[in-house]
């Protein structure tokens, strides 16, 4: 039988991973937001598997918020990807460092 | 949905309205101007009266919460955006790339943090948030073909979307232990006890609200962003986002938390001296100048956090004082960087600043007020700010956090005294170009409301604030 904890155990992981894609990538933008989006997704398994074993919608309706302003969130990004692109000719991480200090 | 529950809204829906309005009507027309931007800010002003005059109360199924405490943030929050918007617009006109998209942005930020300050809940704070900062990304990315700009706009979007994730896993945590989103309802879960999981998820909220505040340890991307941005929309940024942030967390805290304040005080704490310190020595090296309030500013937002941690009627009130006191005097400084040219091009360094006073004694004064505002020396605003942090500290019992802070703010006045020695004493290299009128007015309006337009406001000020501090049963 697999129970909350369960679901909860995925959720934190897929989260944990989320998060280290985040610092340890060091090669390329785009999977800054793919981390980005597996952040969201493991809030969202972590919203339903609460909602349904508290008996309460709230939680799925949480979850589709979450998932229009993933959507909109990678919308912006990309769009800010893309300008930054235009200037630099790249999309490496370690070139986002014009400023420092 | 009742004509009562609607009426709370108004705000709300005048921003929304109008925002979509003007944006149909740019694309259309393909450009902005003085007509569009002045609708944009009549839109901020109708908002403002109507957060004033409409109706209290709770709408929404709770989600929604006018109140005086709204209110008071609301209108710092319209009128620090329809600032940012003649500032902005007319320094974009000026290089040329003026564009009707900006007020358009600046009303979608003002109206997600008009929702943060009125959210009673976890769904309407995660919307709030999340409005304002897709608005904030672009803006901070506005220039399209500024090399510094995009960057900074990427950083402040990759570094704010992990925040937001933060805040969401923190919200599902406590959505999942207390069984409700509703701040009412999560308090009446941890008035007994509150558990792990809950207090879990208190802590991943506050790490995502602290990272939108840029309070230390999440504050790394604030230098970045604010050197790499336009001046003017810092300015926006170093203001009301933040006031919004913060009472958005005064709410969640002491509407949802009260009975765990024991637990969330220590994490206050520890942010508020983290930050203070952070900003008093980090700022130490910098030499430009929008890296150094950037600094300043994360020092800044440590004593509000102090004025929050102390909690109660006078811990809020201090800290809504220091935020609003805080936001004029950003606000003004980053006028006087807008407006400061030298050959064409930005004067952005400490060392730019050498001779100003002989050359633009009007921009060094008001430089000058600023400096000694944010260093906090009377008879400047920012004396009272953090005079009511202190107090506000010193009764809660906090007096070791009060004399840390001190500690922190005597560190901070070096670099504020050497930009002022730089501006007053220091030979001039070669002439400042004519500063623009909008700039230089924002700029001298601000300072002399920091001294003496700030003694006499705080007799309105201080009731205002206290009413609004209220809402919280004391």
């Amino acid at each position: 039988m697999i129970g909350l904890p369960h679901y909860l155990t995925v959720a934190a992981i897929l989260f944990t991973i989320g998060v280290f894609g985040i610092f340890v990538n060091r090669k390329n933008i785009i999977v800054i937001l793919m981390s980005v989006e597996l952040i969201l997704l493991a809030v969202n398994i972590n919203l339903v598997a609460f909602s349904v074993f508290l008996h309460d919608v709230v939680g799925q309706i949480f979850a589709m918020f979450v998932l229009t302003v993933a959507a909109a969130e990678a919308a912006v990004g990309l769009a800010i990807l893309v300008t930054f692109f235009r200037n630099r000719g790249d999309i490496a991480v370690d070139d986002a460092s014009m400023m420092k200090g | 949905m009742t004509p009562e529950t609607f009426s709370l809204i108004w705000p709300e829906v005048i921003l929304a309205g109008a925002t979509l309005i003007l944006l149909v009507f740019g694309a259309f027309r393909g450009r902005g101007g003085v007509l569009f931007n002045g609708l944009a800010v009549l839109t901020l002003a109708a908002a403002a009266v109507a957060a004033i005059v409409g109706p209290h109360g709770r709408g929404f199924a709770g989600g929604l919460v006018v109140d005086q405490l709204a209110v008071f943030a609301k209108v710092a929050i319209y009128a620090a955006s329809a600032v940012s918007i003649v500032l902005g617009d007319r320094w974009l006109a000026r290089k040329g790339e003026s564009k009707f998209e900006f007020p358009v942005l600046v009303l979608l930020a003002a109206l997600g943090m008009g929702m943060m300050v009125s959210a009673g809940d976890l769904i309407s704070l995660y919307i709030g948030v999340e409005l304002h900062s897709l608005a904030l990304y672009v803006l901070a990315a506005f220039r399209r073909d500024d090399a510094k700009g995009s960057e900074a706009g990427l950083k402040y979007f990759v570094l704010g979307a992990l925040s937001s994730g933060l805040l969401l896993y923190g919200a599902s945590l406590i959505y999942g232990f207390a069984g409700s989103t509703h701040f009412d309802a999560i308090a009446a879960s941890v008035q007994d006890h509150a558990g792990v999981g809950v207090l879990f998820g208190l802590v991943f909220v506050i790490c995502g609200l602290a990272f939108k505040v840029s309070a230390a340890p999440f504050h790394m991307w604030t230098p970045d962003v604010y050197e790499g941005a336009p001046t003017p929309i810092v300015g926006f940024f170093a203001a009301a986002p933040k006031l919004a942030a913060m009472v958005l967390l005064a709410r969640l805290l002491q509407e949802g938390f009260a009975d765990a304040v024991a637990q969330w005080r220590q994490v206050i704490l520890v942010v508020a001296l983290a930050s203070v310190a952070v900003g008093a020595f980090a700022g130490l090296v910098q030499n430009n100048l929008k890296r150094l309030w950037a600094y300043s500013s994360i020092a800044n937002i440590g004593y509000a956090l102090i004025g929050l941690a102390a909690g109660g009627e006078a811990g809020i009130q201090a800290m809504l004082m220091f935020m609003v006191l805080y936001m004029i005097d950003v606000t003004g400084f980053f006028a006087c960087l807008t407006a400061l040219q030298r050959d064409g091009r930005p004067m952005e360094t400490i060392d730019d600043m050498a001779g100003l006073f002989r050359e633009r004694p009007g921009l060094a004064l008001a430089m000058t007020a600023f400096s000694l505002s944010a260093l906090g020396l009377p008879p400047f605003s920012g004396f009272f700010a953090k005079f009511y942090v202190f107090k506000a500290a010193l009764d809660a019992g906090l007096a070791w956090a009060a004399v840390a802070a001190l500690v922190g703010s005597v560190v901070a006045a070096f670099y504020y005294l050497r930009l002022i020695k730089v501006m007053w004493f220091d030979a001039a290299p070669s002439a400042t170009d004519k500063p623009a009128f909008d700039a230089q007015a924002i700029a001298i309006g601000g300072a002399l409301f920091s001294f003496p337009v700030a003694v006499v406001a705080l007799v309105w000020l201080d009731p205002v604030s206290r009413a609004a501090a209220a809402v919280f049963g004391g």
